[in-house]
Order: structure tokens, then sequence, then C-alpha cells
């Protein structure tokens, strides 16, 4: 059994929120490099060759790439041999968010009360938190800034068994297109499907830490990213939805088995600034 | 293509001239505000009560910018989804706001609106808030400063970047520049 100090915890998360929000991943801005290249839109590509500016200042001045500096999304694996010590695991995320989103001077976004009074937490908290029991004595924790405007054209549907494979690809294509412009494309599209209410949203939202360009392993899912990918980009609308080819840069899909009544699927947009950093401890 | 300058305040000339799609460089001062600020103003016109800040010939920019870390001028200052704003526009278009600045759709009354009253409506580019914040020379708030990040502001803009969607004559960047890029087979979906 390995001890590990709550304070440590604390320590990573209030650094990870920092440098997720003023360095966006490698993979991420090769893809912009990439889209600039294949752009056939001129205004499509003075978007993206902003967006690559933009990177640059915000990683040369570490400042937040997008004033939204999100949810704050958590994601813990922690072996089951690892004990923590010294506080409350869960408040001492609560503590990393509230200190690095303080020492960073990224923007606070979290309100109570959503259809009532709508007060801002003043310090970003509550995060999101997604914590997983795995082997081992080490904690990995993930940290994703999802900001709003992409988080709220994201949707769920539960589908009848019998629409099947064509069902899911009309969802999701169909959800890529109502979000348009609203989401800042190009997006990353996380997929889940299967599984219960809740599990299909966690896949879809997993799906998007992915690495840009990976495919599953699975051959049928691999074959339904690909279909989606390239019908995503025929849609049409292009860097900042001003029409063009860069829809999307990629489309990520996981699946789990599900009941025999039941056809979950979940789409989770991520806006172009793919913000999440990792660190295991 | 290139940029087109503009100057605030908008001149009836240079909105005339202005066409969806234009990518445009904005200079001058603009106004800052979104859902919050919004909300507490058109509750103001319904009440007749007089605004804090003057609208006519006005751009407001629909922003809520992070903390400024010690010696910037602003924080990071990308748009907001411009959607959340459409019930409160109408009103500020009415008392001769001229152009706004945001991202995404606008509902038909909006868009009807800014052909009836002669005003744009400008996409800048989500995300792009580092950069943005580079081409912001100086803000003070003037309105609201409870309201934190979501405080009416004016700011002094050099070359701002941004694109025409919606223009005086029904134009719309949105729906052109997909129809001009879209696949008709991925059509049916």
């Amino acid at each position: 059994m390995r001890e590990l100090q709550a304070a440590a915890i604390t320590d990573a998360v209030a650094r990870l929120a920092k440098e997720a929000c003023y360095f966006l991943p490698k993979d991420v801005v090769d893809k912009f490099d990439s889209a600039l290249e294949s752009e056939e839109s001129e205004t499509g590509r003075d978007i993206l060759s902003q967006l690559r500016e933009n990177v640059r200042i915000a990683d040369a001045e570490e400042v937040p790439l997008c004033q939204d500096t999100g949810f704050t999304v958590v994601f813990m694996e922690i072996g089951q041999d690892v004990h923590v010590t010294g506080g409350d695991l869960n408040e001492a995320v609560n503590e990393g968010v509230r200190r690095g989103y303080e020492e960073g001077y990224l923007r606070k976004s979290m309100v109570t009360q959503p259809f009532g009074e709508r007060k801002n937490t003043g310090d970003n908290t509550p995060a999101i938190i997604h914590s997983s029991i795995v082997p081992g004595e080490q904690v990995k924790i993930t940290l994703l800034p999802k900001g709003g405007g992409a988080e709220n054209m994201s949707a769920l549907a539960m589908l009848k068994p019998s629409q099947g494979r064509q069902g899911v690809v009309d969802f999701v294509l169909n959800t890529i297109s109502n979000a348009g412009p609203n989401a800042c494309p190009p997006l990353i599209i996380g997929v889940g499907v299967g599984g219960s209410f809740d599990k299909v949203a966690y896949l879809a939202k997993k799906a998007i830490l992915r690495e840009v360009g990976s495919q599953n392993p699975e051959p049928h899912l691999a074959e339904l990213e690909d279909e989606l990918e390239r019908r995503a980009n025929d849609l049409g609308i292009g860097p900042m939805g001003m029409g063009g080819r860069t829809t999307v840069m990629d489309v990520f899909v996981e699946e789990y088995p599900t009941h025999i009544a039941a056809l979950p699927v979940g789409v989770n947009i991520q806006c172009h600034s793919a913000r999440h950093k990792e660190v295991v401890l | 293509m290139s940029e087109k300058r503009i100057t605030t305040p908008l001149t009836e000339e240079a909105i005339a001239d202005l066409r969806s799609g234009d990518r445009v460089l904005i200079s001058g001062k603009i106004l800052t505000a979104r859902d919050a600020a919004h909300k507490r103003l058109v509750e103001l016109v319904e009440k007749g009560e007089p605004l804090p800040v003057a609208l006519e010939g006005q751009i407001v920019y629909f922003v809520g910018p992070s903390p400024a870390k010690p010696g910037q001028v602003i924080g990071s200052a990308g748009p907001t989804t411009s959607g959340r704003m459409d019930s409160y526009s109408p009103v500020l278009l009415e008392l001769g706001l001229k152009g706004m600045i945001g991202k995404g759709y606008r509902n038909q009354e909006v868009r009807d609106a800014l052909i009836k009253h002669k005003a744009v409506y400008f996409g800048a580019v989500g995300g792009a808030a580092a950069l943005i914040a580079k081409r912001i020379s100086s803000a003070k708030i003037i309105a609201y400063e409870d309201l934190g990040a979501e405080a009416i502001r004016e700011l002094e803009v050099e070359d701002f970047p941004a694109v025409v969607v919606n223009d005086i004559y029904g134009g719309d960047a949105y729906q052109e520049g997909r129809a001009q890029f879209e696949r008709k087979e991925a059509a049916g979906t």
C-alpha cells in the first residue's frame, strides 16, 4: 500500500489547470497546420491562421488560449493500492481548481442554482469529478477545461435498436449540423454508443480525450469513425462556420454493451480549443 | 479577398458598404456586454429608465474576458455565443445600436431587425482570445462593475479581425459559406 498526500493532488490539479488553459496539445496544433494546407476556403484559412497565431501567443505569454476556461472536468484513475492521506480526496481536487484558477488568471464560470439565482461560485468549483479504481499504486489525473459553447451543442438520444448503425450516423451528423458555427469548429467529436443514459455520456466525454489521428482498435468502430469524419466534413460548415472543408478535426467512437431494449448514443462536442493535460502521481 | 478597414462609430455609408462574408478589421471604441448586462439593459428600457451607456452608432462585443494578468490591458477576450442575446438584441437595435460582434447563429427576429434598423452582425473567431486581446489597447469598466467578467466595458480596439455574418441586405455568411462547400451526398442526413 502506497501513501499519497492529498496536498500532492491539490498541487497537481492547480498546475494542470494552468497548463491546460495555456498550452494546446501538440496533436491539435499539428492538425491546425495540416488543415491550413488542405482547407480550400480563403476565409477558412484566415481563421485557421488566427488560431495558429493564438496558440503561439498563449504559449509565449502563458495566458489562456480562450477566455472560457470552462467547467473543470477531472478524471482520476486511482490505483487500488494507493492510500490518500492528509485530507478528503475530492476536496483536494477542488482546492487545486480554486488555486489554479486564481493563480493562473483563469475565468471563473461556475454558477449555483442553474435556473434560479445563477450566482458565481467565485473559484470555478465544484469541479466535475469522475473517479475510477484501477489496479496498481499510482493515480492518473486528467484535467479537461470544457468550454460552455461547445458543451451546449452536445446531445444524447435513446434510439430504438431497430434504428441501428444508420440511426447512430444520422444522429451524430444532425448534432454536428445543428451545432454549426456555435460550437467553434473545427471540432473534435466524442461519440458514445451503448451502456445506459449516464454511461453513454461518460463514454462520449472520455472519447474527446483521444489523440487526434488515432483510431479505435475495433475495425467496425474505426470504419464508423472514418465515415463520420468524412461526412461531417462534407457538411461544408468549415472553420467557425464560415464555410469550408475543415468542420471536424477528428471523430472518436467508443462503445459498451447495452440493454436488449436500448441503443443509447451520446455526442460530446469539443471546440477547436481542445485543451487537456494529464499527470501520473 | 482583402480586409475592409472600418472605424467606430459606424456611419450609414460604412454599413451600406459591408456584405456578408467580407473580412473586416475594426478600429476605435466598442462596448462589451453579455448575458447579465443585456438582461439589465433591457429591463431598464422596459421600465422607461435611462441606460448607463449610449448605444447610438455603437458596436457591442459579446465577451466575458478572463482576468488580466499584471501588465495586461485585458485578459483573453474572444467572442461568446451570440444566440443567447437574441431575445435582447432587437431592443438595443431599436435604440440605435449599429453593430454586434459575437459567434454563431442569430435568429430570424434579430436578422430582420438588422435589416430594419440598418445594422450589422460580425463574427469573430471563437477561441482566438489571446490574439484578440493583443488588438485591444485599452479597457475600462463603465457600468455594472458588480458583474465581474460580465460588466460593461469600453474597449479601444485596433484592427480587430472579424467577418460580416449578417448585412443590411439579408445576406448570411453562415448559410452562404456552407452552401458553397457542402458536398451533396451528405445531404438528407
